[in-house]
């Protein structure tokens, strides 16, 4: 599979990384390498085969409906760059 | 249902995505508490704020209210469903992505029965009820160039359930929604309440000339009552019939109820950010559930309102709109049995919803907080049925018992408004009525009418 600069442009603009216009051709070669590689697994028949979600044989935990945490705010908000009044605060986002 | 336009009959189409809280005490993924109110960010895990390293654990009770809420909706319950990464980025979402279900979701195909005002029903289709994280919550107006984020809503599970594309109008929509959130509450998963938010709607409305395909549809997002996703439905479907008839084309796209102004506008200008490369989340395992599960929650699930009206209709021998009225809360249902229960229950039905729902209304109170109880109602009702009272005066001393709280023997004693039956004494008062007006009488007599 061939990815071009439009499709690699786009995939950075959605993760939000910063890519130069002089580097997307680069990317793209790589990107398709990459795609190329794992596209063997399509060789293999896999046919009746069930989708395996984990080496180990487990089942999903679950947890009781308890309440078990909340109230530390300060520790919720001890790295934030930024924080008034008790929320986060960011650069304004409203379009 | 359709809308006149001026070039003729256009059918509106529209669908349901409902978003339910689930009524739990702790979220989705992690420990921390759902209650609604509380200061910012005092409700929040490491989890919920999706620190490095933090892991989901899924909790049971969210899983079985979903699935509780599959058999209340006659839905296929999958036994094996598997979560998804929803990739985007908004600063209420520390981990830049939701924690979904995509293409293996908990419950599939059901159905709703709504009820209509001419007391027939029709049934829409369910597509699907998946299980997902709630994001946090921004504040946009605080200050001046700050957008102020609050993650206590982070991580509550949710409920989206997606209606097929059945509904024709905005009668159907609201008849929808009360249905629903009605299902919801008597299954106690979500408590229906739109003003906070639990529950929350996007409707997808498109027209079309009848028998034609469906035509392009837009999103509205933001409605937060019954109310208004009518008025979203209608101002939008005339929206896209007039730009049709103009020549126009629908573009597909999100858009934003205002209720202040009672339209939708655009609202995304960007359509790439519904690029949301979903992918199966690696930190949790397919859920499965087994029969035994699904069974014995099967088997405790409440009378739903379908039932209950039916149950009405055969019992109480009352209209299927009466019948429908009565059981849409589940405490106003259990308020006219106590009422029905060794009465008329014809009687007891017109009392219930015309005296009692209209004093409740004008009072703005549920049924729980009525000043009359079923009790003193329906010792207000044998009075009218053993002919103490008529049923004119009965009106007053509902209105009195309304006002003081009194049950209704003690108001007739007080007031003296007890009806007289026995014949002989009413024709002897009549008899002494005309002894004192010998005159009249006499001028009646003689003609002089």
């Amino acid at each position: 599979m061939s990815l071009d600069k439009a499709t690699v442009a786009g995939i950075a603009s959605l993760a939000r990384i910063r890519v130069g216009e002089e580097e997307l051709e680069d990317l793209a070669g790589e990107l398709s390498k990459i795609l190329d590689f794992v596209e063997q697994l399509e060789e293999v028949d896999t046919e009746n085969v069930e989708a395996m979600a984990s080496v180990a044989a487990m089942e999903l935990r679950r947890r009781a409906d308890e309440v078990t945490e909340g109230d530390q705010r300060d520790k919720i908000l001890a790295n934030a760059p930024e924080a008034t009044a008790g929320f986060f605060t960011v650069p304004k986002v409203v379009e | 249902m359709g809308i006149q336009g001026a070039t003729g009959e256009w059918e509106i189409v529209i669908g349901c995505e409902v978003h339910a809280q689930i009524v739990s005490k702790a979220k989705l993924f992690s420990g921390a508490p759902t209650d609604f109110g509380a200061e910012p960010n005092t409700q929040v895990s490491l989890v919920d704020a999706a620190m490095p390293g933090m892991l989901p654990v899924i909790n049971g009770e969210c899983v079985r209210q979903a699935v509780r809420t599959g058999l209340g909706l006659k839905a296929e319950i999958n036994r094996v469903s598997i979560f998804d990464r929803k990739n985007y980025f908004y600063p209420d979402l520390p981990a830049g992505y939701q924690i979904s279900q995509w293409t293996h979701p908990i419950v599939g195909k059901g159905e709703v029965l709504l009820d209509l005002p001419d007391g027939k029903t029709r049934t829409v289709g369910i597509t699907r009820l998946h299980l997902e994280q709630d994001a946090g919550k921004s504040l946009h107006d605080q200050h001046p160039n700050q957008t102020y984020v609050d993650l206590n809503r982070a991580g509550v599970a949710l409920m989206e359930i997606v209606s097929e594309p059945d509904l024709r109008g905005s009668e159907e929509v609201g008849a929808y929604l009360r249905k629903l959130r009605s299902i919801l509450r008597y299954l106690g998963t979500c408590d229906g309440n739109m003003e906070e938010g639990s529950m929350r709607c996007d409707v997808n409305v498109s027209v079309r000339r009848p028998g034609e395909p469906y035509g392009t549809r837009c999103e509205i997002k933001n409605v937060n009552s019954v109310r208004f996703a009518m008025q979203a439905v209608e101002y939008e479907a005339r929206r896209q019939v007039d730009l049709l008839e103009d020549g126009g084309t629908i573009r597909q796209e999100t858009r934003l109820f205002d209720s202040a102004k009672g339209e939708t506008r655009p609202m995304r200008s960007k359509e790439e950010a519904h690029d949301y490369r979903y992918f199966p989340d690696p930190d949790l395992l397919p859920l499965r559930l087994s029969e035994d599960c699904v069974e014995e929650l099967r088997a405790a699930l409440p009378e739903l309102p379908d039932d209950k009206k039916e149950r009405f209709i055969t019992e109480y021998s009352l209209q299927p709109y009466d019948a429908g009225v009565l059981v849409a809360e589940q405490e106003n249902a259990a308020y006219y049995e106590k009422v029905a229960k060794g009465r008329d229950p014809k009687l007891a039905a017109n009392w219930v919803i015309g005296e009692l729902f209209g004093a409740l209304n004008k009072k703005g109170v549920p049924v729980t907080a009525s000043p009359v109880s079923a009790e003193d109602l329906g010792g207000l009702v044998d009075l009218i049925a053993d002919d103490t009272i008529s049923g004119r005066i009965a009106k007053d001393v509902f209105a009195e018992m309304v006002e003081t709280g009194k049950p209704a023997a003690a108001i007739v004693e007080e007031k003296g408004l007890r009806q007289v039956t026995d014949t002989g004494a009413i024709e002897a008062a009549i008899a002494q009525v005309l002894a004192g007006e010998a005159e009249k009488v006499a001028d009646y007599k003689g003609g002089n009418r």
